[in-house]
């Protein structure tokens, strides 16, 4: 009889939980969509560098939400603390000297805007038919980074050191085409 | 949660970035679509990880993240040359080749 009581409030608590689950990716997913129409239809290049940090802010939550913490943080010191702060240096380097009267969406918008609803239908339609009503695991629990770590280090050794010579040959890369010669 | 939720979410932000990449004139802002499409799939890769118990996605998550991060330098880097060479980031601008 008390086990049964326990096991329904266990129950409960874990409906709770996926309630809360489910109520944090509808905000973070609206938050996320709407910052990246932002970025993609603003007139204002910084604008659109702050919208574009929202969009990865909330790659990060979501990520966290998902178990995948070292994920969520290499995002967040990358993406938000590196490329955006390349992305400003860029816009700041390239401010042209007309700024203000320049138009920063193509006149054939109309044409890319159809052809990636298209494209995002097409898309939900395989979605939908393929995954239907798939579950995530209701247990998720936070990845190990050491268990991460040793996978990078044991199974994808070769990919890592691969990608370690491909910035540094993108380092390299960058240097002499943005040189003044 | 549903693993659907997530790859529809990643599905809405990619098309949203082959939007940008399509309508937007600036280099910059074609770089920051780019970023938005790397970061879709991210999303994809993370949400399969985690629906097959498996650490492979959130491994190749990272790599991506490498990748992106020497795109965008190198990315940026051409838009720098192009704005020396032209004095304008408008990519319209940039018809040598004719294409």
């Amino acid at each position: 009889m008390g086990f049964t009581i326990l096991a329904e409030v266990a129950r409960n608590a874990d409906a709770d939980v996926l309630v809360a689950q489910n109520v944090a990716f509808g905000i973070i997913a609206a938050i996320m969509i709407f910052s990246a129409i932002r970025v993609v239809t603003t007139s204002n290049v910084v604008h659109a560098a702050a919208f574009l940090v929202m969009v990865l802010a909330g790659a990060a939550a979501q990520f966290i939400l998902l178990g995948a913490e070292f994920v969520a943080v290499t995002q967040v010191m990358v993406y938000i603390g590196a490329i955006v702060v390349l992305f400003l240096f860029g816009i700041m380097l390239t401010r042209a000297p007309m700024q203000g009267t320049e138009k920063f969406t193509r006149d054939n918008w109309k044409v890319g805007a159809l052809t990636s609803v298209v494209m995002l239908a097409v898309l939900v339609f395989t979605l939908v038919d393929g995954f239907g009503e798939d579950k995530l695991p209701a247990d998720l629990m936070p990845t190990d980074t050491r268990v991460l770590s040793d996978a990078i280090f044991s199974t994808y050794l070769v990919p890592f050191e691969v990608i370690s010579v491909l910035l540094l040959s993108a380092l390299i890369g960058a240097i002499v085409i943005a040189r003044k010669d | 949660m549903l693993l659907n939720q997530f790859l529809i979410l990643a599905a809405i932000l990619f098309c949203t970035g082959v939007y940008g990449v399509i309508s937007r004139r600036n280099g910059v802002l074609v770089l920051m679509s780019i970023e938005l499409i790397l970061n879709s799939v991210n999303i994809n890769l993370v949400a399969f990880s985690a629906m097959n118990d498996s650490i492979s996605g959130q491994v190749f998550a990272l790599f991506v993240i490498a990748v992106a991060a020497a795109e965008v330098g190198v990315g940026l880097a051409i838009v720098l040359a192009i704005f020396r060479n032209y004095r304008t980031v408008d990519i319209d601008e940039v018809d040598l080749m004719k294409g």
